[in-house]
């Protein structure tokens, strides 16, 4: 058994004792946003009753505050992911914002006409559309690696699509649909040797494992807040502080510059000339708060513990014979996405809401997944650390019972 | 009835597993494709049109059980009928699906279009109850563009 006592965690997080429709809420739409501990969303209402004010402008004691809390928060993060300096962990909106970023910025830069780009065909929307548009603008060429039937990307075929004209390979860690761990130590290292620059989609991966930006030797990390239990709205770039200094901005306002006149204007240090404008400043200071609860909790007990829940459904669901599973690399988070024979993943997740069951039905943002797989979508159940197995066992209750009524 | 039972009442399973006028029609002169970007929900409309006369009208493609339901429903009663006609239920349909839920509803008028009385309840499935209709709106302005139900 793990160390994890579930039931002392479910305490910290208010929302799992609501009632929906009459029934215990049966959170199981992880993957799309977690939830929020008291802790972080005291620190948001601490934030704007005690500390609010604009930060690095002010002289006033307030401004000095604010300041101080969200320059931690990005202490934590670069602690969290092991990055070697502050100036390395750049704020965005989140995920979304922080791969539009690198595709603008490190595009305009490095990617010059007949320049190749390398993606997956597991990537979310927000790790294609970004880089077709650098392509049309610099005239450039997206490849993709594909993947076998248990959703596995096919790392020979990777081998054959890398050469001297790859510019960046930009992939995810975790796929938020089919749930595999792609071997990214492994990706680095073969682009590093082609001379590549590698973007990781951490969006689904810190939360569930430990990540450690120095040792696996990526160029970008990005992941966003509200998936790793922070709140909505604040996402992290990490970047290699050599490639971010050679980047141009990519928005210009107040906190990017060192001096503006008319004639011309001096650009601020990292992290600062990423950061135009006033940033979100409550949300970036209650993600600190968020990482430092998981890391209270510990990652190695989260994984582990998660695993235990991925087996645990993975085994429940598999009895039922209707079921087919989509997505069952060996490595494997717990994120599990699944067809009913004849019953369209919409009407599986209207009936499952029925119940209180909380998944997620439809592409999810990853519609060549889908177009891989023939499947016009999927439900998905995924699990965090505060699900238990009872949970899992409601899940199958209320799939068995849509099966009996669409008969 | 409670509110699930009402929006998967038996005439919408029975539709949804074994859908009438499903399929390809051939010698349609009109047809449109419809999307669900939501759901991933792709149907086409098939129609075979004559002197202002919808003679024939199959829909295609993959849907859940509401859209599915929906589109059977919808053939059967466009068929025959004229396009003003059709017009008008696509009215009387539409008032009925985004009307407040709380209202009543004269079960009686409806016919058959009463069952999706039930979807008001589920906002995220309007679109999926009105996929089809809004293909066929959008075959019968013989628009070569997708209907896109958001
Ligand atoms: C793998 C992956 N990448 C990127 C994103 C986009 O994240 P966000 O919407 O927070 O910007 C998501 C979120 O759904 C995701 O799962």
């Amino acid at each position: 058994m793990s160390n994890i006592d579930v039931w002392k965690i479910r305490e910290d997080f208010p929302i799992l004792k609501a009632k929906v429709r009459g029934k215990d809420l049966v959170y199981l739409d992880n993957a799309a946003t977690t939830q929020k501990p008291q802790i972080v969303i005291d620190k948001l209402v601490q934030y704007y009753s005690e500390m609010n004010s604009n930060i690095h402008r002010g002289v006033h004691y307030l401004s000095e505050l604010s300041t101080k809390e969200f320059e931690k928060a990005r202490k934590i993060v670069k602690k969290f992911i092991n990055a070697n300096f502050d100036e390395e962990i750049i704020f965005t909106r989140g995920t979304t914002e922080s791969i539009n970023l690198v595709a603008s910025s490190f595009g305009k830069k490095f990617i010059n006409e007949g320049d190749e780009i390398i993606i997956s065909a597991m990537e979310h929307h927000s790790n294609i559309v970004p880089w077709q548009m650098v392509c049309e603008e610099r005239g450039a060429i997206l490849k993709v690696i594909p993947m076998n039937d248990d959703a596995e990307l096919m790392m020979d075929e990777f081998k054959k699509l890398i050469s001297e004209k790859t510019k960046l390979v930009s992939i995810v860690h975790i796929s938020n649909s089919l749930g595999t761990i792609n071997p990214i130590r492994n990706i680095i290292k073969i682009a590093h040797q082609a001379g590549a620059k590698v973007l990781i989609d951490g969006a689904q991966s810190v939360q569930h494992l430990k990540v450690d930006v120095n040792n696996l030797d990526c160029d970008f990390f990005v992941l966003s807040g509200h998936k790793l239990y922070g709140p909505t709205g604040v996402g992290i770039l990490y970047g290699k502080k050599e490639l971010l200094e050679a980047m141009p901005p990519y928005q210009g306002g107040g906190d990017m510059i060192r001096s503006v006149t008319f004639e011309k204007t001096l650009y601020n240090d990292l992290p600062y000339k990423f950061e135009a404008g006033t940033p979100n400043i409550a949300d970036g200071i209650a993600l600190g708060t968020a990482i430092q609860y998981v890391e209270s909790i510990g990652l190695d007990n989260i994984y582990e513990y998660e695993m235990e829940l991925l087996n645990y459904g993975t085994e429940k669901l598999l009895e039922i014979p209707e079921l087919r599973i989509i997505g069952t690399a060996k490595e494997k988070a717990s994120v599990i996405s699944f067809v009913l024979d004849n019953i369209h993943p919409h009407d599986v997740g209207t009936l499952l809401d029925r119940e209180g069951v909380a998944v997620r039905t439809g592409h999810h943002c990853t519609e060549p997944v889908m177009r891989r797989f023939d499947v016009p979508a999927t439900s998905r159940a995924s699990f965090s650390f505060y699900n238990t197995k009872e949970e899992i066992d409601a899940l199958v209750k209320a799939i068995k019972r849509t099966i009996l009524m669409f008969g | 009835m409670n509110d699930l039972d009402e929006l998967y009442q038996q005439v919408i399973l029975d539709h949804n597993k074994n859908p009438k006028n499903f399929g390809i029609l051939e010698d349609f002169n009109f047809h449109a494709k419809g999307h669900n970007p939501l759901c991933g929900d792709q149907i086409t409309v098939y129609l075979k049109i004559k002197d202002d006369i919808i003679e024939d009208v199959t829909f295609a493609g993959n849907g859940c059980a509401i859209s599915k339901a929906s589109g059977s429903i919808m053939t059967t009663l466009i068929k025959g009928k004229s396009l003003d006609n059709a017009k008008k239920l696509f009215g009387e349909f539409h008032d009925i699906v985004t009307s407040d839920p709380e209202s009543e509803v004269d079960f009686e008028g409806l016919g058959k279009l009463a069952v999706f009385a039930g979807v008001r309840e589920f906002p995220a499935r309007v679109k999926c109850a009105s996929l089809s209709w809004h293909t066929l709106k959008q075959a019968l302005e013989n628009s070569e563009e997708t209907a896109i139900t958001e």
